[in-house]
């Protein structure tokens, strides 16, 4: 009688009732490339854990020059579970990006980018290229050696773009060079503007795959329509939820043993006046970029060699976050841009694949 | 407990869902504890040994004047150091026994006041007026040619 009566009052001030509702009888489609579904969650999850142990890393965090080093030195050392902490939250985010890219390449080898999928897609490339910018602006905190020059490079990729170039390095370091200012101002991006423009952005998005619901792969439905029989489902709740807690479990299990076992190194200090170590590389997810830029001569038909790169990149970004209204919903056109993307992937893990095995610098 | 020891019960099925209920919930209260116990013990401060500081080099006298004071540093507390109108000197701890504001001196009122709730002290460091429940702790004050330094009573 009480909680009939607090449901009521609760009900008619949070009316979430038609939420829950809809809840209830939405279905999930299951056929064989249902695995695939699981990315998304996976990447919010761990969305999830990012947000919570970054939280927890900002309780210790000091952001300048002279004190951001030695602040996650004594975090590492003296807070008690610090070193976890903040191993987490790398490991974390490198899972995420890699959850991020699996989720981008199954939903274009399933097709899931059309009509009326279009805004979905749109937002979720821009999640992705928020994911890397958290990466880029994350790895400069800890003031280490290994994070103060890759800044520096990638940073500095973007002094080639003709005219703005100049004005963008400036923006991006606070400075000419990478100093505090910058190590500041990346700190805010990271811990303040990206997490707001992303959390808006992954509502957004959650709430047109709501709307929609999960996409049938163009294969499937044509197999339906073929035998005549509607393609199989779920309830979302408790059937798909559990599996997707069980995959989040997975993920849970995998990132803990990863951070536990291989805990996250903090390196040497930043010395701006210090030569930059051998061997020196970005993240991985960047590893195919910067073997690129190794690759590509000083200068090609009269254009900068690293300008064509930046270029590359930049058309590239367009290219993917245009894809659902470039590409028409012909069959033929879907298998030419699954192969595309297929050669595309080829080409990031080949490429990722040589900078790891150190080859292509000039060897005098 | 029947689906471990195997007798099963004329009802098996509302037995098996209570056991897997159960195994589902430890599992749940295990993964939360997991997570929460190393987020608490994260949560709490660790301690930063201080050394403990006995004295302290509280600037030139020549440059504190008569009827005038200085907080200077004790340690990681403020200490107020006092010359009065006649000339002596006097050393207490800066920190207000009431809400742990620091205090100044006021030449106007001779005597040691805390402007965040009105608290009065005298040239002894009693607390004479308004809230304040107990009186400074007081410091030694010894000059070594020009310098004031400040230490602890023993």
């Amino acid at each position: 009688m009480r909680v009939a009566r607090v449901q009521a009052w609760l009900g008619e001030r949070v009316p979430i009732a038609p939420l829950i509702e809809a809840l209830r009888h939405k279905r999930v489609p299951q056929h064989r490339y249902s695995v695939w579904y699981y990315f998304g969650g996976i990447t919010l999850f761990l969305f999830v854990v990012q947000v919570v142990t970054g939280g927890l890393l900002l309780l210790y965090y000091r952001p300048s020059a002279g004190e951001a080093y030695e602040s996650v030195q004594f975090l590492m050392t003296r807070v008690q579970f610090g070193w976890l902490v903040r191993s987490i939250h790398a490991w974390s985010a490198n899972l995420m990006v890699a959850s991020a890219f699996g989720h981008l390449f199954s939903v274009l080898f399933l097709h899931g980018y059309r009509r009326p999928r279009e805004v979905t897609w749109v937002s979720g490339a821009f999640l992705l290229f928020l994911v890397l910018a958290f990466g880029f602006t994350g790895y400069l905190l800890p003031w280490n050696q290994l994070s103060f020059f890759a800044t520096s490079v990638g940073t500095d990729m973007a002094g080639t773009i003709p005219w703005i170039g100049h004005f963008i390095v400036r923006f991006l370091r606070g400075g000419d060079t990478v100093t505090g200012a910058t190590l500041t101002r990346l700190f805010g991006v990271h811990v303040a503007i990206l997490p707001a423009i992303a959390t808006a952005l992954v509502c957004l998005h959650l709430f047109l795959v709501q709307q929609h619901g999960m996409s049938v792969p163009p294969s499937i439905e044509e197999e339906s329509r073929r035998s005549e029989r509607p393609v199989a489902t779920v309830p979302f709740f408790p059937d798909f939820a559990l599996r997707d807690l069980f995959a989040w479990t997975v993920a849970l299990a995998v990132l803990a043993a990863l951070a536990a076992f291989y805990p996250w190194e903090l390196g040497l200090k930043a010395d701006p006046f210090a030569a930059a170590p051998a061997g020196i590389r970005p993240e991985w997810y960047f590893l195919w970029e910067f073997q690129t830029l190794k690759y590509v001569p000083a200068s090609a038909f009269g254009i900068n060699g690293e300008l064509l790169v930046v270029g590359a990149l930049g058309i590239g970004a367009a290219l993917l976050l245009a894809l659902p209204f470039l590409v028409p919903d012909r069959p033929s056109t879907r298998r030419a841009l699954a192969w595309i993307a297929a050669a595309a992937l080829a080409y990031m893990i080949l490429l990722t694949a040589l900078a790891l095995r150190g080859s292509g610098g000039p060897i005098p | 407990m029947s689906a471990i020891t195997g007798t099963a019960p004329a009802s098996g099925e509302p037995e098996r869902r209570t056991f897997l209920n159960w195994l589902l919930g430890s599992w749940a209260t295990g993964v939360a504890a997991s997570i929460f116990y190393p987020i608490l013990r994260y949560l709490i401060p660790p301690d930063i040994p201080e050394a403990a500081t006995r004295s302290v080099d509280a600037g030139k006298a020549s440059t504190l004047l008569p009827n005038s004071g200085r907080v200077v540093a004790f340690g990681s507390a403020p200490a107020i150091v006092v010359r009065t109108a006649t000339g002596d000197y006097r050393a207490f701890s800066a920190v207000c026994t009431h809400l742990q504001c620091t205090v100044q001196y006021r030449p106007d009122l001779q005597h040691i006041w805390c402007a965040c709730h009105n608290g009065h002290y005298d040239l002894s460091g009693r607390n004479i007026a308004g809230p304040p429940p107990r009186p400074l702790e007081q410091y030694d004050v010894n000059l070594r040619d020009d310098e004031i330094v400040v230490s602890k009573r023993a």
